[in-house]
């Protein structure tokens, strides 16, 4: 019977490009990405909503992809890891991030990375409390996380400077 | 499996009620990390973002709040509408998980999975909230003490699905606070408090008291607040409420505690909670 598994038609713009897209009535965001589009930069942790490493975002706002069903998303707009560059260039926050050692096995960098983008874009200056904040529910089991902060928090030094 | 988007409440109802193998989508944070674990394959998910004037907080000609059930835990935390003792639903919004999930979760998914270590639960019990549920006859309002039946249990029937959270009105003067314990930040409590509270001539006017994670459902007890009235917050009444709920306990020993322990955290919360309470009573409302 094709209604069991009908497949459903979305339209969703990914890093800024539309696209019109089929997928499973169950299947998720992360899946989406991953399987159909290639963008492997929001990982597979948990697939509970508690490691952070598939946070994306979604209509700006972070969510956790392993826990949004992507026919759910029909005219939304997704942001990933591989959509943060700025043209051929790494942004800011990805420099900072480079600059200041804060990848280490580099697992939880794509979740952090969309999850202080977010930050940075509504709070250009915020304070290690703040960075803390946003960055919470993503664990770094490499336990990096002060590097992190450094970056994040350097951002808003360098364009202050 | 099907992927449904109806546009009405009604229309969502029907599908409910024709299948009850159908579960509603509403943020996801709590379904799809269900399914995720293979604990539950829906033979549809109803997604309920299409359906009008679910999500939102209203402020109601009465004094009133209405959180819609879509309403996700990010708005309902920065809400600053809500007045008095509504103030306890924000307070615990504000400590659910972390930023992504209170950007996905509703609060309409929350206390539908009535997970009683979860915040909501907790806290529009000690808000005296009314469950605002639909289906295909009409709406119906259950107070929120007789919505919690039992661990993930509801009294929702088949085909029906929760509208809003009505709070009602509050005085101003009420103060709160929503005092939680885990392990772990963001993780669900091993033990929560919400207690809202106003004193008058320095004693109590009005007390409601709720705890989480310490049995089937969130619990109060009623006799206790109601004896509380015209007292001092002091030590002995503190301890008295705190006995009273612990007598209502039935907590389970799992990953975030022991029983034995939970039952050491409940009095010791409650004290917490409503020292808490008190002093977030601003100054010069306990005039008079």
């Amino acid at each position: 019977m094709s209604g069991l598994h009908a497949k459903h038609a979305i339209q969703v713009t990914v890093n800024g490009k539309a696209r019109e897209l089929s997928v499973e009535p169950g299947e998720t965001l992360l899946s989406l990405l991953r399987e159909q589009l290639d963008l492997t930069g929001a990982k597979r942790g948990c697939n509970q909503g508690l490691c952070g490493a598939c946070t994306v975002l979604l209509d700006g706002k972070p969510v956790r992809s392993c826990l949004t069903i992507a026919a759910n998303c029909g005219g939304a707009e997704v942001e990933t890891a591989e959509g943060l560059l700025e043209g051929n260039r790494l942004s800011a926050l990805q420099q900072a991030l480079v600059a200041r050692g804060a990848v280490q096995c580099g697992y939880c960098t794509p979740g952090m990375a969309v999850a202080l983008t977010a930050l940075l874009r509504a709070n250009p200056i915020p304070s290690r409390k703040e960075v803390r904040e946003a960055i919470s529910g993503h664990l770094c089991r490499c336990s990096g996380y002060t590097k992190i902060v450094d970056a994040a928090v350097s951002v808003a030094e360098t364009e202050q400077a | 499996m099907r992927f449904v988007e109806p546009e009405s409440l009604e229309e969502a109802a029907a599908i409910l009620a024709a299948d009850p193998e159908a579960r509603c989508l509403a943020g996801g944070a709590t379904l799809v990390a269900m399914m995720n674990a293979e604990l539950v394959e829906p033979s549809q998910l109803v997604s309920l973002r299409r359906v009008n004037g679910l999500s939102g907080i209203r402020r109601l000609d009465d004094g009133g709040a209405e959180i819609g059930a879509m309403t996700r835990h990010a708005e309902v935390a920065a809400f600053d509408g809500f007045l008095g003792q509504q103030k306890i639903v924000s307070a615990a919004a504000q400590r659910i998980g972390h930023p992504a999930i209170r950007n996905m979760g509703t609060i309409g998914g929350s206390i539908c999975h009535a997970d009683p270590s979860a915040d909501y639960p907790t806290a529009i019990l000690a808000a005296d909230a009314t469950v605002i549920a639909a289906s295909a006859e009409g709406r119906r309002e259950i107070p929120a003490g007789a919505f919690f039946l039992d661990w993930f249990e509801t009294a929702l029937q088949p085909g029906e699905l929760v509208a809003a959270v009505r709070l009602p009105p509050s005085e101003a003067r009420m103060a709160v606070h929503y005092e939680k314990f885990t392990r772990a930040d963001g993780d669900f409590a091993t033990v929560s408090v919400a207690a809202t509270l106003r004193l008058k001539g320095g004693v109590i006017e009005r007390l409601t008291l709720a705890v989480g994670g310490a049995g089937e459902t969130p619990l109060r007890a009623p006799e206790a607040e109601a004896a509380a009235q015209g007292r001092p917050l002091d030590t002995t009444l503190i301890g008295e409420l705190g006995e009273a709920l612990s007598a209502l306990c039935n907590p389970i020993d799992d990953l975030r505690g022991s029983a034995e322990y939970r039952l050491k955290l409940v009095p010791r919360l409650i004290a917490r909670a409503l020292h808490a309470a008190e002093s977030n009573i601003e100054s010069g409302a306990d005039a008079a």
